[in-house]
């Protein structure tokens, strides 16, 4: 069992060095003489700091709200996307479809935001608010897609039939028998185009104008001028949020792969 | 299903795939034949092919390159031991955990870490090397990448290795392999999938990290995300960004070429 041993050492460092950064900057957040190199004493400043400053307060507002609205839109883009994929008849157009899909997903942060920087441009959309919803719209749906398809394609097709044969009109069929059952999938997708949105960089910092940012331009932008302590109260705030989220999704996880194994049992 | 439902369910999916999937490559190849003034050129592509812009590819490649090494070498053993924790699904989400962190806090973690005063300076000094310059380096710059794909890396090669059947790995033993030949000759060959995957979501992103140079490596390292985004929002000489662009979005197609064949062929073996 000595190897067993060392295995655990190392997956020990790999851990340090994945959380050093972050407790790094919630240690220092603390810290009265206001850099990240020596700690002098225990304050709340930087916290009611952040707490005061009502510009960084609405641009934390804006985040959540396009993070919401652009969830909420690319779930519903994508399970209608991930529906017409799955029964789509020809096998051509399916992978089309799906290679289309998946392109905005690899494709490098950078030339998605100069790329969608141009087409609005183009399309006289001002920079700001709008620009950047639609732009988070546009690179969540992919995800739910691929989040949503699988369900999908775990679904029993004689399912739809017997609902059919039953009776049950189109509408009946999508809200009764399909969308209870890819409900975990939706979820998922729904969660992880939260985060990604929570957690776009580039893509914003391309389509964003003037007077419009959201969080991780303004830390951005904060961080190009140099160490400010009320970064590392709102990264610490940060944090405590992204633990619940996770807890949140975890719960759902457990979830899904309930409703798996409840689902298995009557098939044996 | 009927045909006019599925024609229901096409419509909006089809329509944003036209408007943010298609629109936006063809704007970019488009704007790649225009100079700065708005005339119709080629010389954003003669541009592309001086020295100046082929060292700047190629040093970018280099870095994503050894990013993707790092990565992969830091990944692959951490994977292999968290496959035998007990609890290994709540180990995973807390290798995951740190993704979710913005991005940018970690790179701003890292400017006090790696700072003049900062911690890692101390350390050298304490150990009797006295301070370095750390920050605005090429090693801060690769030390800071790597840390930030690491858990992109674990996750394929993780689930690659769930997916392999223990069986062979005992039956590789009762063989007679050694541990190093059935780790060299079994594991590894079937969990080349999660490792090309794994490649492939470090590779393509590090040719683009432009905040990190900016911040990290203090314009020293110049990637092609860092060009394209001076291009676009600095020097608003859209006709070479695209050029640049353009390059980035092959180099791309060749990247998931190259990956997603071999798994074609592996999957007909």
């Amino acid at each position: 069992m000595k190897k067993n041993k060392w295995g655990k050492i190392y997956l020990a460092v790999v851990f340090f060095v994945l959380y050093a950064p972050i407790f790094y900057l919630m240690f220092y957040s603390f810290n009265e003489a206001g850099n990240m190199s020596h700690f002098s004493g225990f304050t709340l400043d930087y916290y009611k700091e952040v707490f005061q400053d009502t510009r960084l307060l609405i641009i934390v507002l804006n985040t959540f709200v396009i993070a919401l609205l652009s969830s909420v839109v690319a779930t519903i883009f994508g399970v209608l996307g991930a529906l017409a994929i799955r029964y789509m008849p020809r096998p051509f157009t399916k992978n089309s479809l799906l290679s289309l899909n998946n392109v905005l997903i690899v494709s490098p942060d950078v030339v998605i935001g100069a790329s969608f920087l141009i087409f609005f441009t183009i399309l006289g959309v001002k920079l700001g608010f709008i620009s950047v919803l639609v732009s988070h719209i546009a690179f969540s749906i992919p995800i739910v897609v691929l989040m949503v398809l699988p369900k999908l394609q775990e679904m029993s097709p004689t399912l739809i039939d017997a609902a059919r044969d039953l009776g049950a009109s189109q509408w009946d069929v999508l809200s009764k028998v399909i969308l209870p059952y890819i409900a975990p999938g939706v979820f998922a997708g729904f969660f992880m185009a939260l985060t990604y949105s929570l957690d776009d960089f580039a893509v914003t910092f391309f389509v964003t104008g003037n007077g419009f940012t959201t969080l991780s331009v303004e830390i951005y932008s904060r961080a190009r001028q140099g160490i400010s302590l009320s970064i590392n109260a709102l990264s610490t705030l940060l944090f405590l949020f992204t633990i619940i989220l996770v807890i949140g999704y975890y719960f759902i996880n457990q979830r899904n792969a309930k409703t798996a194994q409840a689902l298995e049992v009557p098939k044996k | 299903m009927t045909r006019r439902a599925r024609t229901f369910y096409l419509i909006p999916y089809a329509f944003w795939i036209l408007l943010f999937v298609i629109a936006p490559i063809v704007l970019i190849a488009y704007y790649s034949f225009f100079d700065i003034d708005g005339n119709f050129t080629f010389s954003n592509y003669v541009n592309f092919f001086t020295p100046v812009y082929l060292k700047m590819t190629v040093s970018s490649f280099w870095y994503a390159f050894l990013i993707m090494l790092f990565t992969l070498l830091i990944s692959y053993p951490t994977a292999l031991v968290l496959t035998k924790l007990k609890h290994k699904q709540l180990w995973l989400l807390l290798i995951i955990l740190p993704t979710w962190i913005n991005l940018l806090l970690k790179a701003y973690a890292f400017m006090g870490i790696f700072g003049t005063y900062g911690t890692a300076n101390k350390f050298l000094e304490f150990i009797g090397i006295g301070t370095k310059q750390i920050l605005f380096t090429d090693f801060s710059f690769l030390f800071v990448s790597t840390y930030i794909f690491i858990p992109f890396m674990i996750l394929p090669i993780y689930n690659a290795l769930e997916e392999m059947n223990p069986s062979l790995t005992n039956a590789a033993q009762d063989l007679g392999a050694s541990r190093w030949t059935t780790f060299w000759r079994v594991v590894f060959p079937i969990t080349l999938d999660g490792v090309k995957a794994g490649c492939q979501a470090v590779f393509i992103p590090a040719l683009s990290l432009f905040m990190i140079t900016r911040l990290i490596a203090g314009n020293r390292v110049i990637t092609l995300g860092t060009a394209i985004e001076e291009h676009f929002l600095v020097t608003q000489d859209w006709g070479m960004g695209s050029t640049i662009g353009v390059f980035l979005i092959i180099a791309m197609f060749i990247i998931m070429f190259i990956s997603g064949a071999k798994r074609k062929k592996g999957a007909v073996k």
